[in-house]
């Protein structure tokens, strides 16, 4: 698997994101600059992992969305190359239209980093393909802006679609405004692109993978990732 | 030198906050009347925030070597060595005055001033803990101050990038107009590029790093180092803005010059900006140092010499660079879109030449600048030995179970995650032990290695009897590394106390720092850095005295830490160590019986040491299936919160016929630790101790969903885990409503 690790100034989850890129997948990502114009060629996946983009202090994912380094993730993603968004990734995927929404301030008005539960809503995606249907899996946030919202047309698409790949629940898959600690409508965690090749999450399952370190449920996507771009080879 | 400068009167030395002596002491030193910007120089290096004129004698006795020790006091953070080439870098410091006047900004900058810290070494931040003293939750300050802080601490560091994995915060009316703010940060770097202040070499190039310098902060170190009246707040012009996005380019960017060898010293600017941080250098390395102002990078135009060497703006660095080096440097700053400035060089002269707009506006000899600041032995007194609280003469007003309920949901031994979440305390991808336990644990690099980190101190025992306070501080520093399994190397301190100028608090002060010494001493664990805080203090009542220490400790292997959750029923609990049943200044008798008084529990460093060691082979060993050391609230709170961690009850055996029960259970003995075994091993473990010649003994088993004492109603761990995690989230609510 050729990935990148796309990097705005006040990303601060990439390294985090390479080494599990690497851990994975055994290949080492490479980190593209936000000044660069072009992707490495052979890119298989280009990632935005998060942090604070220009220190998120205009719009979160603003100023990122407009980089040079996005024109070229949008004519990836236009051909149907693979492109996933975490955390300010998310924000910034939104803001520069590869998907649709916002991400507004958590409802509680802080910033809330904790193990949260996602139910996985269909497994026939090159995201979840790890993982079952249905399948409940523990993966930390940790985000001051993570309520998504969009308008109601827009959710009803996303909804008819099976575009929401994530959502907030209890431990028990049930869906649970005490478990959606922030507000996000419908418990929404992360959405697809209409052409199903664009996912943004809020939660980090970069930073579950490792065994020795505690739960591994996030290595679930990478694993599927590195599967299914190894069955379209 | 210019004439529009203000005229030096008496009236202007005082604003300065230097004494007509301390002026005397600077005519005599340079032969004539200071200029303006001169003056200004003076009071920001001679005040006590960076002179140390009170504490300085007295910092003398701590110990700060052993074999592991790199870099002890003295430079801008310590280093110790943790084997395979790798350094740990690490400091606390305090940002109480700002957190006071301007919470959310004083905390985030005294979180970015501290990483600043660490990394201007070459080291990589890995961690951030934090030690938060806030008044009474009913003073109307209190909620404001909390939320602020807390936003604050998070909100520099999670945007910078680094996990904030541990820390203490409590609530007492001492510190009601004085909060506390101490962070520390710990970095890891390659032994051999530890990068220094001093500069070498005449004719370098000094070189301008980071953000613009503005009028903010001016006079902070000064503010600092005075007592507030009322009126405080009006001070809110002196607290400096925090721009964590530039701090985090700036870590890239200093790393990346370093990395390529282009630095011969660095130094952060950090209180009293430009100007500390020059003198430094130049005193640090033997040589003069000229600055020409005209080419330091502004934020707005017309600033004076003297705003622009007093400006406290955040995110800068000074950096003295290898000349054949300069383009790519420049090349560096540039991609990462900071500014890079040279705006001086190293002289033979040994003289601190300062030129504005073609004028010489300062002209000091630069090592007295920092040597010939006056030191004070200020005179102190020893606070009155408190009288020995005999258990026997508490009478407990309420049943253990009833007690127990009501400390676990008490401010000071309540859960803090509605503090903690609001810090990303997992990125990195390397905390194997997040907050709430004993001690954080983050792994080294990709491991096996992990460092244990702390940060620990019990006020009120430091008021009742200010040495036993500071021996219990570094005692209950190394514990908490030992109980997860860790090898403890060395602490910083952050000295936190009042008005050095009154004895008594002096008095607090000297005991503190010789119970501290006495501590590292016994248990070979240096002070390798540390900050001290004095004129903590509001209309004339002091703080309570609060020496935080951060410890720092090292574990071979993170997957054999231990932690405090119970991890299987029928599991036998063992305590080590003596329990005398002491109330004196416990939590039992300031929170059940409204009572702060009597000595604190004494701490036997041998004990301790004894103890300590004997817990670790046992986690070593992997016998330790849980552990946990005994601090606020005694035996019962510690066994509630191995409890709640797990969701498991225990079965708890009678105490001693001969100590009442409420000084067994909640009494505050020193050196102490419970740790649970399989019950087939409980046997063999307490032969163990005994013939070690330490106390071992079996007090309960692990199982039900209860904590069942002999006599008492049961305590469903569902309850007392509610009313754990209720008071802090109900309280902040309730100033939102």
């Amino acid at each position: 698997m050729n990935s990148a690790v796309v990097v705005f100034p006040g990303i601060n989850r990439e390294r985090d994101m390479a080494r599990t890129l690497k851990l994975v997948s055994g290949s080492e990502p490479a980190m593209v600059w936000h000044a660069e114009t072009a992707l490495p060629s052979g890119t298989d996946l280009v990632v935005i992992p998060g942090g604070f983009s220009y220190g998120d202090y205009l719009r979160c994912g603003a100023i990122a969305a407009r980089s040079p380094i996005m024109d070229a993730v949008r004519a990836f993603a236009g051909q149907g190359g693979l492109v996933l968004g975490v955390c300010n990734g998310f924000q910034i995927l939104c803001e520069s239209g590869l998907l649709p929404g916002v991400l507004m301030r958590n409802q509680a008005l802080k910033f809330i980093c904790r193990d949260v539960y996602l139910r996985v809503e269909r497994s026939d995606t090159p995201f979840t393909r790890g993982y079952n249907a249905g399948q409940v899996v523990r993966v930390p946030v940790a985000h001051g802006e993570g309520n998504y919202i969009a308008d109601g047309e827009t959710i009803a698409r996303l909804e008819g679609e099976g575009r929401v790949l994530f959502r907030y629940a209890a431990p028990d898959g049930m869906i649970d405004p005490n478990w959606n600690h922030n507000g996000a409508i419908n418990a929404i965690a992360g959405i697809l692109n209409d052409r199903g090749n664009v996912l943004g999450m809020m939660p980090h399952p970069e930073n579950h993978v490792e065994p020795s370190m505690g739960p591994t449920d996030g290595r679930g996507l990478f694993a599927g990732l590195v599967d299914h771009l190894a069955r379209a080879a | 030198m210019t004439s529009n400068e203000p005229k030096i009167t008496p009236e202007l030395v005082a604003e300065h906050g230097l004494r007509p002596e301390e002026y005397q002491r600077i005519l005599d030193l340079i032969g004539r009347e200071p200029s303006f910007t001169e003056l200004g120089i003076f009071s920001a290096m001679w005040n006590e925030h960076c002179s140390y004129k009170s504490s300085k004698i007295h910092l003398r006795g701590l110990p700060t070597k052993a074999p592991w020790v790199i870099q002890g006091p003295g430079e801008n953070a310590g280093v110790i060595d943790i084997g395979d080439g790798l350094a740990v870098v690490f400091k606390m410091e305090s940002h109480n005055h700002p957190s006071y006047i301007e919470p959310y900004q004083g905390a985030a900058t005294g979180v970015g001033g501290i990483l600043r810290d660490v990394f201007t070494m070459g080291a990589r931040p890995i961690a951030c803990l934090n030690a938060l003293s806030f008044g009474d939750p009913n003073h109307p300050k209190t909620r404001h101050l909390v939320s602020g802080v807390v936003a604050g601490v998070g909100g520099y560091g999670n945007s910078f990038g680094v996990p904030t994995v541990g820390g203490q915060v409590r609530f007492h009316t001492r510190y009601d107009g004085n909060n506390l703010v101490n962070a520390m940060a710990v970095g890891l770097a390659e032994t051999d590029k530890i990068f220094y202040a001093a500069a070498s070499g005449v004719g370098m190039p000094i070189v301008y790093l980071g953000s613009k310098t503005g009028r903010d902060g001016i006079h902070g170190a000064s503010m600092a180092s005075a007592e507030f009246g009322e009126g405080a707040e009006e001070k809110r012009p002196t607290v400096q803005v925090g721009d964590p996005f530039s701090e985090k380019l700036l870590l890239e960017a200093c790393l990346e010059i370093m990395a390529k060898d282009c630095v011969i010293a660095i130094q952060d600017m950090g209180a009293a900006g430009l100007t500390c941080s020059a003198v430094e250098m130049g005193a640090k390395g033997d040589l003069g140092v000229e600055l020409e102002l005209d080419k330091v990078p502004c934020r707005e135009t017309g600033m004076s010499a003297y705003e622009m060497m007093l400006s406290e703006s955040q995110e800068r660095m000074l950096m003295v660079l290898k000349p054949e080096k300069e383009a790519e440097a420049e090349a560096i700053f540039r991609k990462w879109g900071l500014d890079f400035a040279i705006v001086g060089y190293t002289t033979p002269s040994k003289r601190f030449v300062v030129k504005h707009g073609g004028v010489v506006m300062v002209d000091l000899p630069i090592k007295e600048l920092g040597d010939e600041a006056p030191v004070y032995n200020r005179p102190f007194s020893d606070p009155p030995k408190r009288p020995v609280l005999k258990a026997e003469s508490v009478r407990p007003p309420m049943a253990l179970a009833d007690a127990l309920e009501r400390l676990i949901g008490s401010p000071d031994l309540c859960s803090k995650r509605w503090v903690w979440e609001q810090y990303d305390h997992v990125i990195l991808g390397n905390t194997v032990q997040r907050p709430g336990g004993d001690s954080a644990v983050v792994r080294v690099n990709d491991g096996p290695k992990a460092l244990a980190l702390t940060v620990d101190v019990t006020p009120r025992y430091c008021e009742a009897d200010p040495f036993e306070g500071g021996k219990q501080a570094v005692a209950e520093a190394w514990r908490n590394l030992t109980a997860v399994g860790a090898k403890p190397l060395a602490i910083t301190d952050n000295l936190n106390f009042g008005n050095p100028e009154k004895p008594e608090i002096m008095g607090q002060f000297v005991g503190c720092i010789r119970g501290i010494a006495a501590a590292c001493k016994a248990l070979d664990f240096p002070v390798v850095s540390g900050n001290v805080s004095l004129y903590n203090e509001t209309q004339g009542r002091g703080i309570l005295p609060t020496p935080s220490i951060g410890g720092v400790g090292v574990l071979d292997d993170f997957t054999g830490s231990a932690s405090l959750a119970f991890k299987a029923e029928g599991e036998a609990i063992l305590l080590v160590g003596e329990t005398v049943g002491w109330l004196g200044q416990s939590m039992y008798l300031r929170e059940i019986c409204k009572r702060e008084d009597g000595a604190p529990p004494p701490v036997d460093l041998t004990e301790e040491r004894e103890n300590g060691d004997f817990v670790r082979a046992l986690i070593a060993g992997k016998t330790a299936t849980a552990v946990h050391d005994l601090s606020d609230g005694g035996l019962l709170v510690a066994l509630a919160e191995m409890a709640m961690a797990s969701g498991i009850g225990a079965k708890l055996d009678a105490g001693p016929v001969d100590t009442p029960a409420h000084a067994f259970w909640f009494g505050e003995d020193q050196a102490r630790y419970l740790l649970t075994v399989k019950a087939s091993d409980a046997e063999k473990v307490m032969a163990q101790g005994r013939a070690a010649g330490l106390q071992v003994h079996q007090i309960g088993m692990t199982g039900g969903q209860a904590l069942a004492l002999p006599g008492e109603r049961a305590i469903l761990i569902k309850a007392l885990a509610e009313r754990f995690e209720q008071w802090l989230p109900m309280y902040m609510a309730a100033g939102a409503a």
